[in-house]
């Protein structure tokens, strides 16, 4: 079957199995490897993309779901050159060891700030537990948030999807 | 040595080396910009799926892959049988053991590897699988290892000739009959089965890898998630018979390792024979389960604890007797004159009289292994038993465990001490880290707080452990893996503009060695971290050494990055002689230039040698132009960093759910290169402490089935199970390490389950408990609280 999905303001169009996922149709047909893939069971969150502007777990999503949709992957977070202050955030707070949970935990961050620009630790400690990290023991996460929360002049992801 | 309170990278002080530096690896993370194995496309690259047995001992009678050949997206079936005929089937492993590749005669655990399929994509690879037919002929299994030495247990490894058992080996360290000599004369002796269950690193990154063999040079490239690459190309060279200089093992970005990626696994040797075979590039990603069924598994020993005291807490003799799973073959990574790994530490940090340990291992119906996750060569279980077992003494002596263990611990002046297993300690002060943790949990009011909870008959548990890590291995003269020494090497280059590129042996997975290594560099040579390129994860672009696990990178390759700096420092002293007409006595060396003794404003920097060892101009009498070194750094001892923890819990009497309310960890990993990286790094190993005392595990049934086969099974802490960490260091250095530094990677993991688990225990106390196993979920605390407490295995 044909899809047709915007991913990060691109459209991509592919010929491709029914049970296709979202995460293998991002990963290997637009060639996006930032979204990455860590578990059979919807646990981990390292697949996490925005479709909408919503975190979605897109191992769990099939690619002809999101059909006519506007995802956003981590490739997405930047906007002309000028870095997310999520991103900038997990620089800064050091919110990454291995980096693969990372853009998941990023683009959760994202909308979770986009609906709640000054969150508390708990708030954001919820937001984020769908997803694992192993290496950080996320107090660090915390942090990287929070500082996006202070630090960062909202982008609207919509922006680079346009 | 002394602890002292800063570490000696206080900002300002030195600018250019040492301190809090934003990593290296970050911008190209954080843009998804990584370059993780299963990234990798190659044109035609095939994919690889391996079919694994449902059952865990079963001879196989037949296998038919004809319905899968015939698939018309498959390139290739193969079996155990074609692997056979090539003499592929087996493979060493890291403690001279052999596992097979795929099955041949029998399988040996569920889930392990009988034949593979090569197809154009992943999802067709996997469509095969189904179409495989195995029978299998059941066999009597071992899923409990106190039976795997019974007379009539079926043996497992009848592929070793003559094995009629499933004994692995026996071991001892310590004296029996001094330390049987202090227990009988001691006021109090105190015993408990102590239980480290298996548990499994779950890196979020599975393993994967894509091999490609080029058909005319035979040259074979494998993208790989390994933490060792030289190590690997040393063991396919061996296994598939090719010159080792045709192997090149490219480590990309790894996403977390644990130890996990140490070993070598069968899929890694599957994709290198099918693209041997079919002459095209293959990728194998393992899934979730195939990562936690069949990858190597850490712990699973059951430990007989026993600690003889005086009765006023002056602790005498530690023994142990241990029984250790080491699954269906024997993979353990350790240095291969220990079998047991390091566990010969279980001294711990107390100043005894007499110590003992004897240990059996044997195989059993599951999943090999041995060593994995961040344990740092069995020092997690080592910890566990000694922090464990004191809490208990504290439990009868009616002591405050944290005075308890104040009063016995190793003095400084005591340092180097060698302890009573024979390691030598290099450099500890105990007391002020353990009084640096008691001061930031605020201890006294917090037992005050227990003592008010307990009367109105809340439970809250407030538990300590303090341990000693020895990490770096290893000298050479007694530590190798399959033969080859445990030295690293590293290589160091400065371009003509001052610029630097240094190449090590070792290879980050998360732990930010691209930052780390340039500030090393940096702080030798005043060239700035932004000015110094780490290449590592390459055999082809990097010296030979043995790779990161067992906290070694900082202790091995981080003497090597010193020293191989200073060789270029000293043959920078020399051209700067000439450069200067100083003699090469009369030059110092500050912060990255070299100035004439007394005559500051005679000075030249590195950067201006750097051009001049390139340039057209004369040098010194015999020395060559360029300016680089490389160096083969050999350690003469292991590094002891260690730490004092807190972990205070509170449990809901109604679910018996455990709640980790606060936890404290006073580290002390010596010289600190990055505070803000080492920070991580114990936070990272807290998170892993807390799972592992609070819910990992993976269990089997009777069976042999494997039951926690994902992670809905297999639980891992997220950000709600985990407190905001509480942390703090003293800076003790390594006296012999030459920047005084010691690793990190692993003390918090080996550190934090018994605080966590004392605490659970602690916060027992009103109902009589002195042990509970691990993993203390909801249902087994509920059932210690009842009086029904039963061993996880
Ligand atoms: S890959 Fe684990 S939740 Fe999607
Ligand atoms: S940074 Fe490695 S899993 Fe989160």
């Amino acid at each position: 079957m044909q899809v047709n999905i915007v991913i990060n303001g691109q459209e991509v169009t592919e010929e491709i199995e029914p049970r296709m996922l979202l995460v293998h149709f991002i990963r290997d047909q637009a060639g996006l490897t930032g979204t990455h893939w860590g578990c059979d069971t919807s646990n981990c969150g390292t697949c996490v993309v925005l479709i909408d502007g919503e975190p979605v777990k897109s191992c769990t999503t099939l690619a002809a779901m999101t059909s006519g949709h506007q995802v956003t992957t981590v490739e997405g977070m930047e906007v002309d050159g000028v870095l997310d202050p999520v991103q900038e955030g997990f620089m800064q707070c050091h919110g990454l060891q291995c980096g693969f949970c990372t853009p998941g935990m990023m683009l959760t961050a994202r909308a979770l700030l986009d609906q709640n620009p000054d969150p508390s630790e708990h708030e954001i400690r919820e937001a984020i537990s769908g997803q694992i990290c192993r290496c950080t023991g996320y107090s660090s996460i915390v942090r990287s948030i929070r500082w996006a929360a202070e630090n960062g002049t909202p982008v609207s992801l919509e922006g680079a999807s346009s | 040595m002394t602890a002292v309170e800063e570490t000696p990278a206080e900002e300002g002080e030195r600018p250019i080396g040492y301190g809090r530096l934003l990593r290296k690896e970050d911008p190209r993370l954080i843009r998804g910009m990584g370059n993780f194995v299963d990234d990798i496309q190659l044109p035609g690259m095939l994919h690889l799926a391996i079919l694994r047995s449902p059952v865990a001992h079963a001879r196989i009678a037949n296998i038919d892959t004809s319905a899968a050949q015939a698939h018309p997206k498959v390139v290739a079936v193969i079996t155990g049988a074609d692997l056979a005929e090539q003499g592929l089937a087996w493979m060493p492993t890291l403690s001279n053991d052999v596992q097979s590749v795929l099955a041949t005669d029998k399988v040996r655990f569920q889930h392990q590897e009988v034949a593979f399929v090569v197809a154009e994509d992943r999802y067709s690879a996997r469509d095969a699988l189904e179409l495989i037919d195995v029978e299998y002929d059941m066999l009597p299994v071992i899923s409990d290892v106190r039976s795997a030495l019974d007379a009539d247990a079926p043996v497992i490894r009848d592929d070793l000739e003559g094995k009629a058992d499933n004994h692995i080996f026996d071991w001892e360290t310590g004296d029996e009959a001094s330390t049987n000599e202090v227990f009988e004369r001691a006021d109090v002796v105190v015993s408990e089965e102590i239980i480290y269950p298996r548990v499994h690193p779950a890196p979020m990154e599975t393993c994967a890898c894509v091999a490609q063999v080029e058909r005319v040079s035979g040259q074979l490239t494998l993208w790989s998630t390994t933490q060792a690459p030289h190590a690997h190309r040393t063991v396919y060279a061996l296994v598939a018979g090719l010159p080792e200089h045709k192997i090149r093992i490219i480590a990309p970005d790894i996403g977390g390792g644990f130890g996990g990626k140490v070993p070598i696994y069968p899929g890694y040797v599957c994709a290198i024979v099918a693209s041997l075979v079919i002459g095209k590039p293959v990728k194998w990603t393992e899934d979730r389960t195939e990562n936690l069924v069949s990858t190597g598994f850490a712990r699973d020993y059951i430990m007989k604890g026993e600690i003889a005291a005086t009765s006023d807490g002056k602790i005498l003799a530690v023994r142990t007797n241990v029984l250790a799973d080491h699954g269906a073959f024997n993979g353990v990574a350790s240095p291969i004159k220990y079998p047991a790994g390091f566990f010969g530490v279980f001294t711990g940090s107390y100043d005894l009289e007499a110590a003992h340990c004897k240990m059996t291992a044997v195989y059993t119906n599951k999943a090999p292994g041995g060593v994995a996750y961040a344990c740092s060569f069995r020092i997690t279980e080592a910890v566990y038993l000694i922090e464990r077992i004191v809490d208990c003494l504290a439990f009868e002596l009616d002591m405050d465990p944290a005075e308890l263990r104040l009063k016995n611990f190793i003095k400084p002046e005591q340092f180097p001490y060698e302890t009573k297993t024979g390691w030598v300690y290099d450099s500890g002060d105990y007391e002020p880290a353990m009084r640096k943790a008691m001061d930031m949990a605020g201890y006294a009011q917090l037992r005050e707080e227990q003592a008010e909870k307990r009367e109105r008959g809340e439970l809250m548990g407030i538990g300590i452990s303090f341990f000693t890590e020895a990490v770096g291995a290893g000298p050479r003269k007694d530590m190798d893996i399959l033969g080859l020494g445990m030295a690293d090497g590293c290589e160091l280059r400065v371009h003509p503009t001052g610029k630097a590129i240094v190449r090590l042996s070792v290879k980050t997975q998360g732990q930010g060695h691209e930052t780390t290594f340039a500030q090393i560099v940096a702080e030798e040579l005043g060239i700035p971290p932004e000015d110094i390129d780490v290449i590592h994860g390459d055999t082809d672009n990097t010296p030979f050494g043995l790779g990161t696990y067992g906290s070694r990178s900082t202790p091995v390759s981080g003497a090597a990055a010193a020293l191989v700096a200073r060789k270029v420092r000293d043959k920078a002293q020399i051209i700067a002689s000439g450069m200067l007409e100083a003699s090469v006595a009369d030059l110092e060396w500050v912060k990255g230039s070299f100035h004439v003794a007394g005559d500051p404003s005679k000075s030249v920097t590195i950067q201006d040698i750097a051009m001049r060892a390139h340039g057209a101009g004369d040098l010194p009498d015999g020395i060559e132009g360029g300016l680089e070194a490389q160096i083969c750094y050999n350690p003469t001892n292991l590094t002891y960093p260690f730490g004092a923890y807190i972990c205070v819990v509170d449990i809901d009497p109604a679910t018996a759910e455990v709640k980790v309310r606060r936890f404290i960890a006073v580290d002390d990993c010596g010289t600190q290169i990055n505070p803000m990286i080492i920070e991580g790094q114990v936070h990272g190993g807290l998170a892993d402490g807390v799972g592992m005392a609070l819910m990992e595990m993976i269990a089997f049934d009777e069976d042999g089935n494997c039951l926690s086969a994902s992670l809905m099974d297999y639980l891992i802490p997220t950000s709600l199970e985990c407190p905001d960490w509480e942390t703090g260091h003293t800076v003790t250095p390594s006296p012999h390490h030459p920047i005084g530094a010691k690793g990190i990677g692993e003390s918090a993991t080996v550190g934090s389950p018994p605080a966590v688990v004392n605490a659970v225990v602690d916060a027992l106390k009103p109902f009589g408990i002195r042990h509970a196993d691990m993993p203390l979920t909801p249902s087994r605390v509920w059932e210690t609280m009842q009086g029904n407490h039963t061993a996880p295995i």
